[in-house]
C-alpha cells in the first residue's frame, strides 16, 4: 500500500512538470504574441530625419533653407516641477498652459515623452537650456522646418503639410510614416524624392521607465540618414522679388523664361501669400485662411489659370499662313469689318501691317484660307479636315496640352478640334463661320499665362523652344535634371519666317503699347486682352528683348485691368529692364504700375 | 572512529550533482539579471547580486560541510529543541524584526538578518519526522491526525502574524507527506473537491450557473440510487452545503485584503489591468513567452534586464531563464527539479528508519511546492505569492534554508547503514 503511495507521489511530480512544461510550450512556441510584445516594450524605433535639401536661386543666393526648431518634450513620470511659479516665469508660460500640457502628455503616455511648450525660437531655446538640468524629465526636441529668407515665390516653391491618410495608402515603398512631412506643392512636391533625402533608423533598448539602455544589438540592424539634395532653381531671386513688388494689390501672373534655355527666371501669381507664414506651427491657421480668402492666394494662376489668347494669337496664325505659303509678307486684306468688328487704322494691310495694327478682318479672311483648302466638295467637311490639319500645326507652339514643367497642377489650355464642334453642333452642321472667332484667338481657345511666355520665347528664338522649367542643377549637377529639359523642341516653322514677325513685333509696340518701349533697348512685343464676360478685360502682354539676341521672354497677365498696352506692358517692360539692367531706371513708369490706375 | 570516512561513500552523489548544477544555474541566472552592457561589471562584483550571491553559495558549502561531518544522530536527537528554537525566534520577529512593506519577515543584527520563516520549513520537517516516527503512530487514527496537524499549525499561525500568506501556504505541502504516511485518501478528495469547487465558483461569472448544476448533480443521484429518505436527506444536505460553500466564497474573498483580491482576479482574467495590478504576471509571461524555442542567449533578454518584470532575481527569476533560453532551457530546469524529485523519492523508499523516510518526504514536500508554485505564478497558472525557486532565487535565508534542508536529508540517507534495524 505504500509503495503503491509512493508511486502516486512520483505521478504528481511528472504530472506538475508535464503541465508546466505544456503552459510553457504554449507560451513560448505556440504564441509569438509575447515576443512582439517584448519588442514594443523594450525596442524603440527612432527615426533619424535627414536634413531637407536647400533651394538656391539661379545666382548661387539661398531660396529656402531649414529653419532649427525647439520643442520641449516632457516625460511626465520623471519630471518634477518644484516651485510651479518659478517653472512658469523661466518658461514663460502661465500656469494653466503649464498644466494643460502637463495633463495632455500625461494621458498620452507616463513614461514616453510628449510636447510642453511647442515650437521654441532659438532665442528661448538658448535662454532656457541652461534650467533645463533643474528639471528632470525634461528635454528639448529639435526638428527643422522650412525657412525663406526672402518671402517671395511662394508658389513655385511650394510648401510642406504632413502627410494625409491618402498619401501614406499610396506610397508602396512604405518610406513614409504617420507625422512625416512631405511636399505638397511646387518644387517641393515635384522634387520631393531628391529633396526628402534618405531617412536613417536607430534601434534602442530602453527600460522600464523608458531610459535608454544602449543600441539593440550593437546597432546592427540600424541604418544612417542622408540628407536631401540640393536644388539650383532657374529663378532670379532679384526679378521675381521685382516682379511680386510690382504685381502687389494686384491679380494675375507673370512668367519670365529665358529663351535659349527654357529657364524660368520668374513666376510668380498674384496675390501672394508670404511663404514663411505656411511653416511650422503657423501652417494650419494659416492654410485655412489663405483658403477661405476670396482672391484664392493659394491658386497658381501661371499654371493653373485659362484665358484666351486674344490678339497675341495672331502671329501663330501668322506664322502657319507662312509656312503653309496661304500667307506671303505681300498679302493684303481689306480691314471689312462686316466681317468682325476691329478699331480705325489704314486699310487695305499687308501681313506687317496686319500685326502692327491687329487688324481683326485681315486674320479672319486668312484663317479661312488656312481651313478652307477646298480639299473636300463637301464646305462641312473640309472645314473639319482644315481645323484638324490647322490644330496640330497649332500645337506643335506648346499650346493645347500641358508643357509638362516641373510642377504638378499644370494646366493644359484648349486648342478646339473638330469633335469639340461636333459635340456643340452637330457633325456636318459647323463650318468655317462657326469657327471663324479662333482667327482671332477668340472662342473656344484657351491658353495659360506660361503657354503664352513659352510662345513668346518660341518667337525670340524663331522656332524652337525648351520646355520650361524651374530647376537648372541638382547638387550642383546640371545633368541631373530630369531629361525632358533637355530636349529641343521646333514648332515646324521655318526660322526665316519669323524675321517679319519679330521685326512687326518690334513696331507694334510704338503704336499699341508706347509706354513699354525702351530708349536703347529694342523690344518686341504683342499686347492682348483677354475678354472677361464677368467684368472689366484682362490685361495682356507678351515680349522679348533685346529683339536681337533675346535674354528674357516674358508674359504678363494681369486681372481686370483693361487693355493690354497699359498695365501688362508696362509691367513686363520693367521686367526686362529689371533683368537686362539690373536696376531700374524709369521711376515713374514704376510709380504708375505701383499706383495700379490702369482702367480710365 | 572513523565513521565519516564510510559515509562519503554513501553520499548520494545524483542529488548532490543536481543541487550543484541547480545552483549554478540560478547564479548565472542572477547575473543575467543585474547584467548592464553599458555599465559592465564582473559576476564576481560583490556589489552587485551575482556577486553576493556568491557569498551565499561559499557560506552554503561551508553548512553542507558541517551537517556532512556532523553525527546523524544529532538531527534526530535535537529535533523537537531545534524546532523549538525556531518557533521562539518566529515568536520573537515582530517584536525585534525589521518591516518591510508591513510585514516582518526577517531578524537579526546589521547587515546579517535572517527570515525565520524559511527556517522554520526544515525545523518543521524535523518535528513532524520526530512526532511520526513512533511505531504505534498512525495518520489513519484521529488523535494521531490532531498531534501532526499542531506541529503545522504552529509555525502556520506565527507567519500568518508576519504577515506572509505566502511562506504559510508551504507548510500546507506537508500533506503530501501525510499522505505517503497513511493519511487516509478521503482527505485528499474532499480537499481536491473543495479546491476544484472554490476555482469553479472563482472562475464562473454567475454562480447561479453552478447552483444549478449541483441541484442537477443531487437530483440524478437521488432518481438512480436507493431511495431510502436518510440518502435523499444526506445528499439534499451535501447540495444546501455546496451552494452555501459557492455563495460564501464571494463573500470571503470580498473580505480578502485587496492586493490578495486582486492577485485571485487577474489569474482568472489576465488582462484586466495590464499597467496596474495585472502587471508582474502580464510582464512575466512576456519575458518568457518572447524567449521561443531557443531563447534570446545569455545575457540577451530585455525584458529582465531592463526592469520590466519586477522582483526578477527573487521570486520572478525563472522569467530570466525562459527569456534567455527559451523552451529548451525551461525543459532543461524542470527536468533537473523533476529529476532530483524522483531522486529524492528513490532515496525516501530506501531509508531504514521512519524518521529519515518521513523528513525525506517532508523535503520532497517543500521543494515540490515551491517549484511547482514559483512557476506557475511566473506563468500566470497561480495567483502571485511571494515564495522562492528551490536554489535559483537570490537571497542568502532562501538559499541557506534550502540547502539545509536537502543535505540533512543527504546526511541522514548517506548514514543508513549505520541505523539498521531501526526501522519501525
Amino acid at each position: 500500500m505504500r509503495d503503491q503511495r509512493a508511486a502516486v507521489i512520483v505521478l504528481v511530480i511528472f504530472l506538475v512538470s508535464s503541465v508546466l512544461l505544456l503552459k510553457l510550450f504554449t507560451i513560448q512556441v505556440v504564441d509569438d504574441s509575447f515576443l512582439r510584445r517584448a519588442e514594443s516594450n523594450a525596442i524603440q524605433r527612432v527615426v533619424d530625419h535627414p536634413y531637407r535639401g536647400l533651394v538656391y536661386d539661379r545666382t548661387g543666393k539661398l531660396l529656402v533653407f531649414n529653419d532649427p526648431i525647439f520643442d520641449l518634450m516632457v516625460v511626465p513620470r520623471e519630471f518634477q516641477v518644484g516651485d510651479t511659479t518659478r517653472f512658469c516665469d523661466l518658461f514663460r508660460i502661465s500656469k494653466d498652459e503649464l498644466i494643460e500640457g502637463y495633463n495632455a502628455a500625461k494621458s498620452y503616455s507616463r513614461v514616453k515623452p510628449s510636447p510642453l511648450i511647442k515650437q521654441l525660437s532659438t532665442k528661448d531655446f538658448a535662454r532656457i537650456q541652461d534650467f533645463l538640468v533643474d528639471y528632470p524629465g525634461l528635454f528639448i526636441l529639435t526638428r527643422s522646418v522650412r525657412s525663406y529668407p526672402s518671402p517671395i515665390a511662394a508658389h513655385a516653391l511650394g510648401y510642406l503639410g504632413e502627410i494625409s491618410a491618402g498619401q501614406l495608402k499610396k506610397d508602396t515603398l512604405l518610406y513614409y510614416s504617420q507625422g512625416d512631412y512631405i511636399g505638397l506643392s511646387g518644387l517641393e512636391k515635384y522634387y520631393e524624392n531628391e529633396l526628402r533625402g534618405k531617412k536613417g533608423v536607430k534601434y534602442k533598448m530602453v527600460n522600464v521607465r523608458g531610459v535608454d539602455k544602449g543600441p539593440f544589438k550593437q546597432g546592427q540592424y540600424d541604418t544612417l540618414s542622408f540628407a536631401g539634395k540640393n536644388l539650383t532653381s532657374t529663378l532670379d531671386l532679384e526679378l521675381q522679388a521685382y516682379g511680386e513688388l510690382l504685381m502687389s494689390g494686384k491679380t494675375g501672373s507673370v512668367v519670365a523664361i529665358e529663351p535659349k534655355t527654357g529657364e524660368i527666371l520668374a513666376m510668380l501669381s498674384a496675390p501672394f501669400y508670404n511663404p514663411n507664414e505656411l511653416t511650422g506651427a503657423a501652417f494650419g491657421k494659416t492654410y485655412s485662411k489663405l483658403n477661405k480668402d476670396a482672391s484664392k492666394p493659394l491658386f497658381n494662376r501661371p499654371i493653373m489659370a485659362t484665358y484666351p489668347p486674344g490678339s497675341i494669337f495672331k502671329i501663330v496664325q501668322s506664322l502657319i499662313g507662312l509656312q503653309e505659303g496661304i500667307l506671303t509678307p505681300n498679302t493684303t486684306f481689306a480691314c471689312n469689318r462686316s466681317l468682325v468688328a476691329c478699331h480705325n487704322h489704314p486699310s487695305p494691310v499687308n501681313l506687317f501691317g496686319a500685326i502692327r495694327n491687329s487688324c481683326n478682318p485681315y486674320y479672319h479672311q486668312a484663317f479661312r484660307q488656312i481651313i478652307n483648302q477646298d480639299v473636300s466638295s463637301n464646305t462641312f467637311k473640309d472645314t473639319e479636315i482644315g481645323l484638324n490639319a490647322w490644330r496640330e500645326k497649332v500645337l506643335k507652339f506648346g499650346l493645347g496640352a500641358p508643357l509638362s514643367i516641373d510642377m504638378s497642377g499644370e494646366k493644359g489650355g484648349n486648342v478646339p478640334s473638330s469633335k469639340l464642334y461636333d459635340r456643340i453642333y452637330g457633325e456636318g452642321r459647323w463650318k468655317y463661320s462657326t469657327i471663324y472667332s479662333l482667327s482671332i484667338g477668340q472662342g473656344e481657345m484657351e491658353v495659360t499665362p506660361l503657354q503664352m511666355a513659352n510662345l513668346a520665347a518660341i518667337f525670340a528664338n524663331k522656332g524652337y523652344y525648351y520646355t520650361p522649367h524651374l530647376v537648372k542643377a541638382i547638387n550642383g549637377d546640371p545633368k541631373q535634371i530630369p531629361r525632358k529639359f533637355q530636349e529641343k523642341h521646333t514648332v515646324g516653322v521655318d526660322p526665316h519666317h519669323f524675321d517679319l514677325i519679330q521685326d512687326a513685333m518690334a513696331e507694334a509696340i510704338y503704336g499699341t503699347a508706347p509706354r513699354a518701349v525702351m530708349k536703347d533697348l529694342v523690344i518686341a512685343g504683342k499686347t492682348g486682352t483677354a475678354q472677361n464676360p464677368h467684368g472689366e478685360d484682362h490685361s495682356v502682354f507678351i515680349a522679348f528683348a533685346p529683339k536681337d539676341d533675346p535674354k528674357i521672354a516674358i508674359a504678363v497677365y494681369v486681372e481686370n485691368a483693361g487693355w493690354g498696352g497699359r498695365a501688362a506692358a508696362t509691367t513686363a517692360s520693367l521686367m526686362i529692364e529689371k533683368y537686362l539692367r539690373r536696376t531700374v531706371a524709369r521711376t515713374e513708369l514704376q510709380d504708375y504700375v505701383l499706383a495700379g490706375n490702369f482702367v480710365y | 572512529m572513523k565513521e565519516t570516512d564510510v559515509q562519503i561513500n554513501r553520499v548520494d552523489w545524483i542529488a548532490v550533482s543536481i543541487y550543484f548544477v541547480l545552483v549554478m544555474i540560478g547564479w548565472f541566472n542572477i547575473y543575467a539579471v543585474v547584467f548592464d552592457s553599458q555599465v559592465e561589471k564582473s559576476i564576481f562584483d560583490f556589489s552587485i547580486s551575482s556577486g553576493k550571491q556568491l557569498i551565499w553559495i561559499g557560506t552554503s558549502i561551508g553548512l553542507i560541510t558541517i551537517i556532512m561531518v556532523a553525527d546523524y544522530r544529532f538531527f534526530e536527537n535535537l529535533s523537537l529543541v531545534i524546532y523549538l528554537l525556531f518557533l521562539l525566534i518566529l515568536v520573537l520577529t515582530p517584536f525585534f524584526g525589521k518591516e518591510v512593506n508591513g510585514q516582518i519577515l526577517s531578524i537579526g543584527v546589521g547587515e546579517f538578518r535572517i527570515q525565520p520563516g524559511e527556517f522554520t520549513k526544515f525545523a518543521t520537517a524535523l518535528a513532524l519526522a520526530k512526532v511520526m516516527e513512533r511505531p504505534t503512530f498512525e495518520l489513519s487514527k484521529r488523535n494521531y491526525q490532531i498531534i501532526a496537524f499542531l506541529v503545522l499549525l504552529v509555525p502556520i499561525g506565527l507567519i500568518l502574524l508576519q504577515p506572509d500568506t505566502g511562506t504559510a501556504m508551504v507548510y500546507f505541502s506537508f500533506l503530501l507527506m501525510f499522505y505517503r504516511e497513511g493519511l487516509p485518501q478521503w482527505y485528499f478528495g474532499v480537499g481536491l473537491g473543495a479546491i476544484a469547487i472554490t476555482l469553479l465558483a472563482l472562475g464562473v461569472e454567475n454562480n447561479l450557473y453552478l447552483a444549478a448544476f449541483i441541484v442537477a448533480m443531487v437530483g440524478a443521484l437521488i432518481y438512480l440510487g436507493k431511495k431510502s429518505w436518510q440518502r435523499i436527506l444526506a445528499f439534499s444536505l451535501i447540495g444546501i452545503g455546496l451552494i452555501a460553500y459557492i455563495y460564501s466564497i464571494d463573500f470571503v474573498v470580498s473580505k480578502l485584503p485587496i492586493h490578495q483580491q486582486n492577485r485571485v482576479m487577474v489569474l482568472f482574467n489576465p488582462e484586466i489591468d495590464p499597467l496596474g495590478v495585472g502587471w508582474n504576471v502580464t510582464q512575466s509571461k512576456i519575458a518568457i513567452g518572447s524567449g521561443g524555442l531557443f531563447g534570446k542567449g545569455y545575457l540577451e533578454g530585455t525584458q529582465t534586464k531592463f526592469d520590466f518584470v519586477p522582483e526578477q532575481d527573487t521570486d520572478f527569476i525563472f522569467c530570466t531563464l525562459g527569456e534567455e533560453f527559451g523552451w529548451l532551457g525551461s525543459v532543461v530546469v524542470i527536468g533537473l527539479f523533476a529529476g532530483l524529485l524522483y531522486r529524492l523519492v528513490i532515496m525516501a523508499e530506501r531509508q531504514k528508519t521512519r524518521f529519515s523516510r518521513i523528513y525525506g518526504y517532508g523535503v520532497i514536500s517543500i521543494l515540490l511546492f515551491h517549484f511547482m508554485i514559483n512557476i506557475s505564478m511566473t506563468i500566470g497558472l497561480f495567483p502571485v505569492v511571494g515564495i522562492p525557486l528551490p536554489f535559483f532565487s537570490y537571497g542568502g535565508s532562501s538559499l541557506w534554508s534550502f540547502t539545509i534542508l536537502l543535505f540533512i536529508f543527504i546526511k541522514l540517507d548517506s548514514s543508513r547503514a549505520s541505523q539498521l534495524g531501526r526501522i519501525n
